[in-house]
């Protein structure tokens, strides 16, 4: 443990080998390049969340208390776009996977350094072209861009946004690829498939969704900009194309796409349950092939978003069967973490209130989903707020749960400094109470009929969507509280060590933060994850 | 990929040179994966308007050239055997065969393409077969016929631009030839390159019977 | 209607009562496994806290007949709701033989019902109860979405194809009508109100509104002003008496059923499918006749069939 004594400002690592903006922007090093993800994400994170809030203070009254319909549709499109695209589905792969992988596996970089520097210009020019649609007056197709309102009728950037998706489309399909094929071919001596941190096997499965399904958006999107362009009638009824098509295409990626948010959230939850329990994870091998069986039915179900679209009710029985089935390995994930804790030697630091957060959360969103694949009660609750609670249980109470479990518990590892956990603690415990209110109203809405993407509704709705809308304000606190600690903590937060938390894997072996070579050694690993019951220092 | 570019053989991030190997042409089979989703979609689109609109589809297919489309299949397939004597050619060292062959790829590449613009979608345009453009055909099935058009000129479009990006690789790779870069041990780029100037034209084997072969005329 | 704090919306038709029971059996699945997780982690959370820094837990790997049990009851009781769910569904899809007929046409951002019987509405729609009826639908532009929520029925209304839907409303009063899939500016505009009267009002307020003709009668002077009549009365296109809801032999040797949406190809893209025996002659009807002037064709062709409605789908 020499090198916990040596502070992270006389050591050389990552951080400081180099400084200047030239040193950040040309750099090859997958953990810097972790950084500038994080650093954007945040970024599009609070553009998004901006857009919520304007949403949610609209809808405390019935009659818009204070846009145009017109203004709101922009606000709920871009809401959906820059957080589906450009927070959600980069958070854990780009930020951390970028860490975590090589360093999880033992190796000093990803197979290929320079298309990962290239997947974060290309993820940026997409932002780009989204923020300026924006700024630019605005896109109002919604992210789904359904046919033949966006290719026809719309006259808001719908071009620039397509294109933006278009483009940060190919980052997540280079770093999907740069994954698959480092763990495949990098790991250290002795590390196998089944000694791999459950991280790297989520990680692994969300990369074969981003590289087997968003090039299918892409060419989507690509019609969709032609259709635009030249007037021709791929998805337009009125040259005897099938909008329903458009749909069809388009779910087949974003219904994966969902994994794509949450798998990596799971795999996080792992390595947190793990480490404040610690204990090894209870069926490791249920745990790692549950997220290879939720990739592989996820390319199944899409069908599930068209029960009331008018495709045939056979199309429909098959996908609603389907759908039920991706329920059952997500079931066997939430208890097996449920069994890791029993006889554990659990403690409460931030992290851990996250991963619980999100057990919990999930449990209940995944249950809802439930309902929507029932034929009989989608007819009823389809695109009402329902859904939207649903969704966001998955992706908010879900995917950004486990992103800031993992960013407070590598956040030591990744700057070399401690925050205040009592101050993170303090923040969790807000984004969990503010994310119910938010969002458990929006189901009782959903059933009682309230569609999506109203800018004004019926005043019976008022009092719950004054109580979302009181949630919101709750959750947007939530959220700014990590901003302030963690800027905070980079200058005046208490030196990590390598290994704050106690817990097992590669990435706790070296110094923090990590030198730019990750390893001075190549570590050879000689026992399973997870190995807590085994005497320290043991692995390496 | 890209990184064995670099100036010394090995880069930093590799134990050996096999493993850089075997991690580049994995990539790239992993790229051609996203690259048949890619083409997937529209295969899948062509399907299912092709079974809806059979009759229009036939006569649209009618409207093409087989011959310049068989001519340009021949010029497509003579460069895949060419490029495939390029990484042969850098595996054994070969510099001076391997400009050669890199150069006729080349060259059969631009003839596809010249083909393509000159021949084809000029004679197309001119017709009136452009959808969007000047879309003039008339007669029965005529928006089924542009529908076809619309497939037609997104396909071999995408194609072409394929076409034109392994063009741009293949350029690279001539001038660090000419530097006298490659040899038995580091031959990956040109490998990898060819790996995907082989599978652009599968697609097109795939292609020239959808568009220009159906309708029960041969 | 809406007092106190509900938890549904009024069950005003014959299949509401169905998906609600639905509804609560999911939402006692959902409470019970919310609980049984919930309740676990707050227990193991209590009883297995790290009481010192040196604790060192039991390494268990796992327990094969554990994870097959939940596995198998998850798979048990999914298979229980998808066959629920899907019978239900089933049986909802499908509209008794003998409704009464009403043609939506969804258009940015209004809704324009017609009655058979010629009356018009916007964004309202009138209705009897304790009679089933059958809408048929589609749009002039963009994909809308038909939905009631008081009658738990919901379906895209897509431009260039017929979609229908059917209730059979139970409880007189005004419900709401929504359009569910976003289609522009004005969306959340696009909202009507369905009102369900006693059968002898209805006959009253029907009677009130009709100013002109019935569809069909709509449709018949159509036929005359596009001068239909010239081929298809004198054989020199295929007779249109009795040809509704029958097979027809088409060119290429397949069939096909005169339902809506063939007839409605026929008028607008006619060289699609062309009958056995005739010459593709017709001219495209495609721009100079509505959506809702197709509907009024076809309900008069619909008029010339003998068996009016029963082979219908």
């Amino acid at each position: 443990m020499a090198t916990a004594a040596v502070g992270p400002e006389t050591r050389v690592h990552y951080l400081n080998v180099d400084y200047g903006i030239k040193s950040w922007l040309l750099t090859t090093d997958h953990k810097r390049i972790a950084v500038l993800y994080l650093v954007s994400i945040t970024l599009f994170f609070f553009v998004g969340g901006a857009a919520a809030a304007l949403m949610r203070l609209n809808l405390i009254e019935p009659n818009g208390a204070l846009v145009e319909p017109a203004t709101y549709n922009k606000l709920f499109s871009i809401h959906g776009i820059i957080m589906v695209f450009f927070f959600m589905i980069p958070s854990i792969p780009a930020v951390l996977g970028n860490f975590l992988v090589p360093m999880m596996i033992g190796a000093r970089d990803l197979a290929f350094p320079r298309l990962n520097l290239l997947s974060w210009y290309i993820f940026m020019a997409g932002g780009a072209l989204c923020m300026y649609a924006v700024i630019a007056g605005g896109v109002d197709t919604g992210w789904t861009f359904y046919t033949p309102l966006s290719t026809t009728y719309l006259n808001s950037n719908v071009m620039s946004a397509a294109l933006g998706v278009f483009v940060a489309g190919f980052s997540s399909i280079l770093t999907g690829l740069n994954f698959v094929v480092t763990i495949h071919k990098m790991r250290a001596p002795g590390m196998t498939w089944f000694r791999m941190p459950l991280f790297l096997w989520a990680m692994y499965a969300t990369s074969i969704i981003q590289i087997l399904g968003t090039p299918v958006l892409a060419i989507t999107l690509a019609l969709v900009g032609l259709e635009r362009l030249f007037h021709v009638g791929i998805f337009d009824p009125a040259v005897g194309g099938d909008p329903i098509l458009f749909q069809h295409l388009f779910w087949f990626y974003s219904h994966p796409a969902v994994y794509i948010m949450i798998l990596p959230s799971m795999g996080v939850i792992s390595e947190l349950v793990t480490c404040f329990a610690k204990k090894r994870i209870f069926g490791y091998s249920f745990v790692a092939f549950s997220s290879v069986a939720i990739a592989a039915i996820s390319f199944l179900v899409w069908g599930h978003h068209m029960f009331v679209s008018g495709q045939s009710i056979y199309a429909g029985i098959i996908f609603s069967a389907l759908s039920f089935a991706v329920a059952i390995p997500s079931a066997i994930k939430v208890f097996n973490w449920t069994a890791t804790l029993y006889k554990g030697s659990i403690s409460y630091q931030a992290p851990m209130l996250y991963a619980l957060g999100f057990i919990g959360l999930f449990t209940m969103g995944g249950l809802t989903g439930l309902f929507l694949a029932t034929l009989a009660v989608d007819t009823h609750v389809h695109d009402t707020y329902f859904v939207v609670g649903h969704f966001h249980y998955i992706m908010v109470g879900g995917a950004v749960m486990g992103y800031l479990g993992g960013i407070h518990y590598w956040w030591p590892k990744i700057t070399g400094r401690l925050y205040p956990d009592g101050w993170a603690r303090l923040a969790a415990a807000i984004i969990f109470i503010g994310f119910n209110l938010t969002f458990f109203p929006q189901y009782m809405l959903g059933y009682l009929g309230m569609p999506r993407r109203y800018a004004v509704y019926p005043p019976e709705f008022q009092v719950l969507n004054v109580m979302s809308s009181a949630g919101a304000s709750i959750l947007g606190v939530g959220y700014l509280i990590p901003l302030v600690y963690m800027l905070w903590s980079l200058r005046y937060g208490p030196v990590a060590g390598p290994n704050p938390w106690g817990a097992k894997g590669l990435e706790w072996l070296t110094p923090s933060p990590p030198p730019t070579e990750n390893f001075e050694k190549t570590p050879v690993v000689t026992e399973e994850a997870y190995a807590y019951g085994a005497k320290e220092g043991a692995v390496g | 990929m890209a990184d064995s570019h670099a100036s010394t053989p090995l880069a930093h991030q590799f134990e050996d040179l096999e493993q850089q190997h075997e991690a580049a042409s994995l990539g790239m089979w992993i790229f051609l994966a996203t690259e048949v989703m890619f083409f997937g979609g529209l295969f899948a689109g062509y399907t299912i308007y092709r079974n809806l609109y059979m009759p229009g589809f036939d006569v649209g297919s009618h409207l093409l050239n087989v011959t310049i489309g068989a001519v340009n299949t021949a010029v497509l397939i003579c460069s895949s055997l060419t490029m495939a004597l390029g990484v042969r050619a850098a595996q054994l060292g070969k510099r001076h065969a391997l400009l050669t062959f890199l150069i006729l790829t080349m060259a059969l590449g631009l003839a596809f393409i010249l083909i393509k613009l000159a021949l084809e979608w000029r004679h197309d345009y001119l017709e009136g077969f452009a959808p969007g453009l000047n879309f003039t055909f008339a007669g029965p099935n005529a928006k089924s016929v542009e529908l076809f058009f619309c497939f037609y000129f997104a396909m071999t479009g995408v194609h072409a631009l394929h076409m034109v990006v392994g063009m741009g690789v293949l350029s690279v790779l001539l001038v660090l030839a000419w530097k006298g870069h490659f040899g038995p041990e580091r031959y990956n780029a040109v490998e990898t390159a060819g790996l995907y100037w082989h599978f652009v034209d599968i697609v097109w084997i795939f292609l020239f019977p959808l568009l220009y072969l159906i309708g029960g005329r041969y | 209607m809406w007092q106190g704090f509900p938890i549904r919306p009024d069950q005003a038709s014959t299949i509401a009562r169905g998906v609600d029971h639905l509804y609560y059996f999911l939402i006692a699945i959902d409470l019970f496994f919310t609980a049984v997780i919930f309740l676990t982690i707050f227990y193991f959370a209590l009883r297995y806290r790290r009481r010192s820094q040196k604790e060192q837990p039991p390494q268990i790997e796992g327990n094969i007949p554990l994870e097959l049990v939940w596995t198998a009851i998850p798979l048990g009781l999914v298979v229980i709701v998808f066959l629920w769910g899907t019978s239900l569904f089933i049986r909802n899809s499908r509209p008794p033989a003998a409704a009464m007929e009403i043609f939506v046409v969804g258009k940015q951002w209004m809704w324009k019902l017609q009655h058979p019987e010629g009356v018009e509405e916007i964004n309202a729609l009138h209705v009897p109860v304790n009679r089933p009826v059958k809408l048929t639908m589609t749009s002039e532009d963009v994909i809308h979405d038909f939905s009631v929520p008081a009658f738990r029925i919901k379906k895209d209304v897509v431009p260039g194809m017929y979609t229908t839907l059917w209730f059979e409303a139970t409880k007189t009063g005004k419900f709401h009508l929504f359009c569910d899939q976003y289609c522009g500016t004005n969306h959340s505009l696009m909202r009507g109100e369905v009102t369900v009267m006693e059968p002898t009002e209805y006959e009253q307020w029907l009677s009130g509104g009709i100013r002109g003709e019935s569809m069909a009668q709509a449709g018949a002077k159509l036929y005359d002003q596009l001068a239909c009549i010239t081929c298809h009365g004198t054989g020199k296109g295929p007779p249109l008496v009795g040809v509704y809801g029958k097979p027809v032999k088409l060119s290429d040797g397949s069939m096909v059923v005169a339902d809506d949406a063939y007839l409605r190809e026929s008028v607008l893209y006619p060289s699609a499918k062309i009958v056995a025996g005739y010459p593709p002659v017709m001219p495209t009807f495609k721009g100079q006749v509505t959506e809702e002037q197709l509907l009024q064709l076809i309900a008069y062709i619909k008029s010339l069939s003998p068996e009016e409605g029963k082979a219908r789908k």
